[in-house]
């Protein structure tokens, strides 16, 4: 798979047009590396110039600010900004709704001045000026629902660009009786992922499900990793894989492309 | 002799007020102790936001049963302090209905009337709202933090304005010209032949006396906002001009952490150079809160604007999987502390005595702090626009970064990120190892 890096773009004298951040989920975690590749998919086929940091990528800190650690936050956003003023970044677009929030929102403060996308977002962007089209007849009819990602919904108020490119597979679109605004956590935000839940009587990600299955879904959508993970626990708990897939919108519209 | 009433209601009148002064000045120092946080820009933004959100309920009938019944008991306080207005001159001048004389009988008695019907809504409200605290089981007023005080608080305020509901409209149906003028009776009409039969003395003293309660049980009111929750009738106003503004998901960057970090980062720092800030003397900053305190004053305005209406707790995830966090909880804990130090003060001449107690473990506990998924729906949910989440993160980054007392698994989360970049224990060099697999 074709990935340029910054460094390798600099060394050619070139600046992409947008770069994308890949996240540590993105890079490390085996189901979402699936996330990233799809999406780089489509950015090959939109044939959008873009680039990745690579080794030089390293966590944005929204972790570690959520769970209190400021310090660490700051050393991590104060050594990225570096990374990416250096290469002179103004456009970022990432799968990742954490990373998304935390360079569009705290960086700035920081000295970290970008246009941040979601991936939702920059693919919109896409279609509308004609350089992709959906396929919608490959997934025609299935039912998807949608989980809105807190820190893509609540915390930054993307609702409808995920639900747009949605639409646009030719699905039958489902909303959960929580959704947008009031969207139920799927649980791993504010560094739950991390760690294990406190005392209850039951986990966050198997309520969220419940939603979801609610609505009888052959597809539950997201748009971010952790989400992605805490769904498909949750399908596993419930033992529906046999028939319910969970799947990111970059996904799902790779697939929709036969790409 | 004829002018004793309106000496005494002159007197209750101010006794009223100067003590509702004196307490709120009290609830103003207590806010004043928070630190200072600048929520002056974007005026319009603001203005915009109270006039929706306090004035215009508009976050209130997201949940229409409460929505719609708390719209007419908020309309008919509103309305009714017009007529308020009427008793406070009438007691003071020794007057009876003096507005009539100068906007005209049927100008008032068309006041008056939609007042009475108001207040027959408002009565009819408030049963309801009884009814549903008390009698239906919902969820959110029967958590754990719901017993005691905060129980009797709630229905106290509905008992409260029932009777004041009810005298109102005995008031008018003894008042005998006001019924003989026939008009704006719309509602006391029916209630004035309970009382047929009564000798005309009789009825100006049940009038004199529901007219005195009336009035009086509307001071006594007044001056028990400051113990109640009911005191959001009044800080709604501020707490939604001064709400947040910036995304939900934007969290403050602590600035006493950038220098440092500045500090750190920056190759040219000597390591040995004296602290710039050392002759100051500074008392070092703390990261983070464990007390009031350490809270902004937005934070503390929060807490007593808190009607512990519940709406962000039945919007918890952690509450809802039946997780110690409460979000409506972290809001009575910081009142009921930040009031504790109130009276600390005033016990000891104006400066805070030390009580060993602080907010942090006496009322929240970590189990609480560390439940939380920073989802925001509490502060989404809440109808004053209050922000229970701010204070959860300030309280984990005390805990963090001045007691080092995470969990231990985010410990090891973190060591990664500082090792490796990731919060994973993976090499920084496989950053792009996913480009090649299959
Ligand atoms: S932000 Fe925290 S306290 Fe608020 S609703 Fe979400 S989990 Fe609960
Ligand atoms: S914080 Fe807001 S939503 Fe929660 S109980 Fe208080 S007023 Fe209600």
């Amino acid at each position: 798979m074709n990935v340029p890096t910054m460094a390798e773009m600099m060394a050619q004298g070139k600046q992409p047009e947008v770069l994308f951040w890949v996240g540590a989920a993105g890079s490390y975690d085996d189901r979402a590396k699936k996330i990233s590749k799809a999406f780089v998919k489509i950015l090959h086929e939109a044939k959008v110039d873009f680039a990745v940091l690579g080794v030089e990528e390293s966590s944005t800190g929204d972790a570690a600010k959520r769970a209190g650690n400021e310090f660490l936050f700051q050393m991590q956003a104060m050594m990225n900004i570096e990374v990416l003023n250096g290469y002179e970044v103004k456009k970022i677009v990432t799968c990742d709704p954490h990373s998304f929030n935390t360079l569009k929102n705290e960086y700035p403060g920081l000295g970290g001045n970008y246009e941040v996308f979601h991936h939702t977002q920059f693919i919109q962007n896409l279609i509308n000026e004609g350089r992709l089209k959906i396929n919608n007849t490959n997934l025609k009819g299935k039912r998807v629902t949608f989980h809105d990602p807190c820190y893509l919904g609540r915390a930054n108020e993307v609702y409808e660009s995920p639900r747009d490119l949605i639409r646009r597979l030719g699905v039958n679109l489902t909303e959960m009786k929580r959704s947008k605004r009031t969207a139920l956590c799927c649980g791993a935000g504010g560094a739950q992922m991390f760690k294990d839940a406190e005392k209850g009587d039951k986990e966050v990600n198997i309520l969220r499900t419940e939603d979801a299955l609610e609505t009888k879904p052959e597809i539950i959508a997201t748009g971010c990793p952790y989400c992605n993970t805490m769904m498909t626990d949750g399908i596993k708990f419930k033992e529906k894989e046999a028939s319910v897939t969970v799947k990111d919108i970059a996904e799902l519209i790779s697939e929709a492309n036969k790409l | 002799m004829q002018y004793i009433p309106n000496i005494l209601f002159t007197i209750a009148l101010i006794a009223g007020i100067g003590f509702f002064t004196l307490n709120i000045r009290k609830v103003i120092r207590n806010i004043n102790l928070g630190k200072d946080i600048n929520r002056t820009d974007q005026k319009s933004a603001r203005w915009k936001n109270m006039l929706s959100i306090a004035f215009g309920q508009s976050k209130m009938v997201r949940r229409p049963i409460s929505g719609i019944l708390h719209l007419i008991v908020y309309i008919g306080f509103v309305i009714i302090n017009i007529e308020v207005l009427e008793i406070i001159v009438d007691g003071v001048l020794g007057t009876h209905r003096v507005f009539k004389d100068y906007i005209g009988t049927a100008t008032y008695g068309f006041l008056i009337g939609s007042f009475e019907v108001l207040a027959a809504l408002v009565f009819v409200a408030v049963i309801i709202f009884w009814t549903r605290r008390n009698v239906a089981n919902i969820k959110r007023f029967l958590s754990s933090e719901m017993k005691g005080w905060p129980k009797k608080d709630g229905n106290f305020i509905l008992y409260f304005e029932m009777v004041l509901m009810a005298l109102f409209m005995v008031m008018n149906a003894t008042d005998v010209p006001f019924q003989q003028a026939g008009t704006g009776n719309v509602i006391s009409q029916f209630i004035s032949p309970l009382f047929n039969g009564f000798s005309s003395e009789n009825l100006q003293l049940i009038e004199r006396t529901a007219w005195w309660l009336h009035i009086l049980g509307i001071l006594v009111f007044l001056n028990y906002l400051y113990y109640s929750k009911h005191l959001h009738i009044l800080l709604a106003f501020p707490n939604t001009y001064y709400a947040n503004l910036q995304p939900k998901g934007q969290f403050t960057n602590l600035e006493s952490v950038t220098n440092e970090v500045k500090l750190m980062l920056d190759p040219d720092a000597d390591p040995y150079a004296t602290p710039v800030d050392e002759s100051t003397e500074e008392v070092p900053e703390k990261f983070g809160a464990s007390d009031v305190t350490d809270l902004n004053w937005v934070q503390l305005m929060n807490a007593y604007t808190c009607t512990e209406c519940g709406r962000c707790t039945s919007a918890c995830p952690a509450n809802l999987t039946g997780k110690k966090l409460s979000p409506r909880k972290i809001m009575m804990d910081t009142r009921d502390r930040l009031e504790e130090v109130g009276r600390n003060i005033d016990a000891n001449n104006g400066t805070f005595k030390e009580d060993g107690k602080q907010l942090l473990n006496d009322y929240i506990t970590p189990e609480e702090l560390w439940a939380c998924t920073s989802c925001n729906a509490c502060v989404e949910e809440c109808p004053v626009n209050i922000d229970p989440l701010s204070i959860i993160m300030d309280m984990r980054r005390y805990l963090v970064m001045e007691e080092s007392a995470a969990p231990q698994e985010l410990n090891a989360m973190m060591t990664n990120i500082e090792n490796n970049g990731a919060p994973w224990p993976y090499n920084q060099q496989d950053r792009l190892n996913w480009t090649k697999e299959g």
